[in-house]
């Protein structure tokens, strides 16, 4: 029997997936949609001294001709609307959805605004509490949002106000804007927080307006980076999520953010340490209803892989991430084409040609290209432009050597096999 | 430049391929996966770079596209509509291997070429003048295809047309379904924008003026005069028999009359006779039966073509040889043997669709080769003769005006490197 249960730092969901504080958990009605369709928790919109934010908030990043946008990026605010109302519909959604996880996100400036926001928060009923240390834009230049998230020391005094109040759980939210996230994950835990969210968005410029020579998104006559997130920021979140989740000294757990869209990708970020994970662009692209497929999919992955419980899988891939001085230098693999499979659109022989190591040439009289396995390194370049599946496969091959890292030939010697491609 | 009459029946035809707007074009374009070395591009007889170009309409370089169509295919606005690309580069797309439909490389194509030709952009510059002149006779594909390209070397030309009417079967032939009398002239108008191109309209070669004249005041002569007239059968003398080529340019650039025909009969198996069977049904005559002496799966012309026929709702009788007509003056029935015959199909119309004479032999007194009233030629179009070349229709036998132009530019480089090295016709 699969339970789905999470437990994020005490803040328990019936699932993992979670709404990211954003334009989709702005309003009690949003979020009580979001919960029929499935969600197991929302971070409500940032609360704060409500602001006016501009008209034109959004951009996006599409490779041509696509339609589904590689990045996306705001330079909206928190909430514009009055705490009053925020409050009572955080208390009108906890009172009809008593288990789902509401989590309210926080950003006020002084130690007495923390006191009493918290304080009206956990009256409303909320779960837990999340404190928004990431935002890039706008809040910043107001000495909130990343501006505390890149100060280790304020980030651990703020936390540290935060707990001494709050009777509920508290995640950090931290900013990728930094240039190490360990140094930012450990403040928060020094100050206390039960768990760390991340990422926030990447300081970003979305584009340019080049018939008007004006940054996107265009406010009259001017704009300003936003925070950059969608699928590809992925990569960077599922990074700082593994450099926290291996690291010895940080205990607390995470919810991971960025560019999440479907169970696959929650998956992955469970994998690399993460307890819960959260979700915003591929909402507002798409709405509540992509929930379904991630908790089926979620569910499917699980069976297949014998869990039972989503903690069995928090941290499963951990142990892989390593240094590269420890990779074996010695394990080698080269293309194979399966010849059937192939229907002849030669682009990973223009890849390996242009772009890897002159190894894959045009099949002579056959459809397949040729691969000169002499030469082959193994890049995995030519089955990335593959556009049958499985069509390519990067097979291991044996050689007499046993394993040896970079480390094990400088510090003891180890024999290292032949180089490839160096022609 | 030249009129066409305004009352022509091809007009009531709509595009059997809709024009892509920016939206669609966008999306197909952007399937494609670009394929290097790829088959399209060997499946296209001038070699278009297909890949290049419809990655150039995904990132919206239209222009770019374009160039890079007109580069290797003048007249790629026409063959965008024309080829049969079913056979040619759609049917070498490596998606089809994947059993995932195939990227229309045509409709890609008519986008950004119909660009062209409205918006006028130019992409060719002629040559500087260098004094060498060369004669080209027929004003059709090959011919027009040559000429900008000698254009580009600086050469002048001069095309002498038998008709009053330049384009050759891309203007009086197609069928209007896929490409319009007034469409293929336009691009032919765009075509002649590179400058220089001169025409001697009206005029025949051969009885107008002498073949050998032109030898006297020009340095090389291509020859891209297509084929003759419409074979006959015994008896064709009848009102209401035509031969299909010359019924099609009839109805493509003046008008037929159909209105006491009922029942018409396309005689022949092969893409003219096919055409000929979706005009008359486009056109309005409520039974359309193409007699063929083979059968459906013998029959020369294009498959894909013939399905479409078919649910336009064409009959067909196989394995019936044509055996005459019935009906004096004017055509009633044509009798046929064959496995379902003898019988009598009637028909007020018939379409004589059983190939064209071949006029390669009136080449002979001026000491140039040809076979079966083929002209002989090598991989260029250099005849027996030097300084003389023969492309499309005349030297192919009748092939697609994509062959015509990929021929005309192929004689036209070697046209270039002979002149330049001092010959003469």
């Amino acid at each position: 029997m699969l339970d789905l249960t999470t437990d994020t730092g005490g803040i328990i969901s019936p699932n993992p997936f979670w709404l990211a504080s954003a334009p989709p958990t702005n309003s009690g009605g949003q979020i009580e949609r979001a919960f029929d369709a499935g969600w197991g928790g929302a971070v409500w919109k940032t609360l704060g001294t409500p602001i006016q934010n501009v008209s034109s908030r959004f951009g996006a990043n599409k490779l041509y001709g696509n339609v589904e946008p590689l990045g996306f990026n705001n330079i909206e605010l928190i909430t514009d609307r009055p705490l009053e109302t925020n409050f009572r519909e955080i208390y009108e959604v906890k009172k009809k959805y008593p288990k789902n996880a509401v989590i309210v996100s926080l950003m006020v400036e002084t130690k007495e605004e923390w006191r009493e926001i918290i304080k009206r928060s956990i009256d409303a009923g909320a779960d837990g509490l999340e404190l928004n240390f990431g935002c890039p834009h706008g809040m910043c230049e107001r000495g909130m949002g990343s501006a505390v998230g890149q100060e280790p020391a304020v980030n651990e005094r703020i936390t540290g106000w935060v707990k001494e109040y709050s009777t509920i759980p508290v995640l950090v939210k931290l900013t990728p804007n930094v240039s190490n996230i360990l140094p930012h994950g450990m403040a928060a835990q020094r100050g206390g927080a039960d768990g760390v969210s991340l990422i926030n968005t990447i300081k970003s410029i979305i584009g340019v307006d080049i018939d008007r020579y004006v940054l996107e998104p265009r406010v009259a006559g001017l704009s300003t980076n936003g925070g950059y997130c969608g699928p590809a920021v992925k990569p960077i979140a599922l990074f700082m999520t593994g450099e926290l989740g291996r690291h010895p000294d940080f205990r607390i757990p995470i919810s991971g953010i960025g560019g999440i869209s479907t169970w696959r990708d929650a998956v992955e970020f469970l994998l690399l340490g993460a307890s819960s994970v959260q979700v915003c662009t591929a909402v507002m692209l798409h709405g509540y209803r992509i929930v379904e497929d991630m908790i089926e999919g979620l569910e499917t992955y699980m069976r297949t892989h014998q869990f039972e419980r989503v903690d069995q899988m928090v941290g499963r891939a951990l142990p892989s991430f390593s240094e590269w001085g420890n990779l074996d230098l010695n394990y080698d693999t080269v293309a194979k084409i399966d010849a059937n499979s192939c229907i002849g659109c030669n682009r990973c022989v223009v890849a390996c040609q242009d772009g890897a190591h002159q190894c894959i040439t045009v099949g002579v009289d056959v459809k397949a290209p040729l691969v000169d396995e002499s030469e082959c390194v193994g890049c995995n370049l030519c089955q990335i432009v593959c556009p049958v599946p499985d069509c390519i496969t990067m097979v291991p091959v044996e050689n007499s050597l046993p394993p040896a890292s970079w480390n094990d030939h400088v510090n003891h010697g180890a024999e290292l096999r032949m180089k490839k491609g160096v022609h | 430049m030249w009129k066409l009459p305004d009352a022509r029946s091809e007009s009531v035809f709509e595009d059997y391929k809709a024009p892509y707007d920016a939206q669609q074009a966008a999306a197909e374009a952007s399937r494609c996966l670009y394929c290097y070395d790829a088959p399209c591009i060997k499946a296209c007889p001038t070699g278009i770079d297909i890949p290049n170009f419809i990655r150039k309409i995904a990132t919206g370089n239209v222009q770019g596209s374009a160039r890079t169509i007109f580069s290797a295919n003048i007249l790629g606005a026409s063959c965008a509509c024309v080829c049969p690309v079913e056979v040619l580069c759609v049917g070498d797309c490596v998606y089809n291997a994947a059993g995932i439909p195939p990227i229309q490389i045509g409709r890609l194509q008519r986008y950004a070429t119909d660009q062209a030709v409205a918006a006028n952009w130019r992409f060719f510059e002629a040559g500087p003048d260098t004094g060498k002149r060369v004669a080209l006779v027929g004003a059709g594909p090959a011919s027009l295809s040559a000429a900008h390209e000698l254009r580009r070397h600086g050469h002048a030309v001069t095309i002498y047309e038998k008709g009053s009417v330049p384009g050759g079967l891309n203007v009086t032939g197609v069928a209007p379904y896929k490409l319009r009398a007034e469409d293929a002239m336009a691009e032919l108008e765009w075509v002649l924008g590179i400058g220089g191109i001169e025409f001697v309209m009206n005029t025949e070669i051969g009885r107008d003026r002498s073949w050998e004249s032109l030898a006297a005041d020009h340095d090389a002569v291509f020859v891209g005069i297509g084929l003759g007239p419409d074979r006959s059968l015994p008896g064709a003398a009848l009102g209401g028999v035509h031969g299909a080529v010359a019924w099609i340019e009839q109805m493509k650039l003046g008008l037929v009359d159909l209105s006491s025909v009922r029942d018409a009969v396309v005689i022949g198996g092969g893409n003219t006779a096919v055409d000929c069977v979706r005009e008359l049904l486009g056109l309005g005559v409520p039974g359309v039966t193409m007699v063929y002496r083979g059968t459906e799966a013998k029959m020369s012309g294009y498959a894909h073509e013939w399905d479409a026929a078919k649910k336009d709702g064409a009959r067909a009788l196989w394995n019936a040889a044509p055996a005459g007509f019935v009906g004096e003056p004017h055509v009633e029935g044509v009798r046929y043997t064959g496995t379902e015959g003898p019988g009598v199909v009637p028909a007020q119309l018939v379409l004589l669709a059983i190939g064209q004479s071949k006029l390669g032999d009136q080449l002979a007194p001026l000491g140039i080769r040809a076979e079966a009233g083929r002209v002989v030629t090598d991989a260029t179009g250099a005849t027996s003769r030097p300084g003389w070349y023969v492309g499309g229709d005349a030297a192919n036998g009748g092939k697609e005006v994509v062959n015509a132009v990929a021929e005309g530019k192929r004689a036209a480089t070697a046209i270039h490197a002979f002149i330049s090295g001092g010959g003469h016709a």
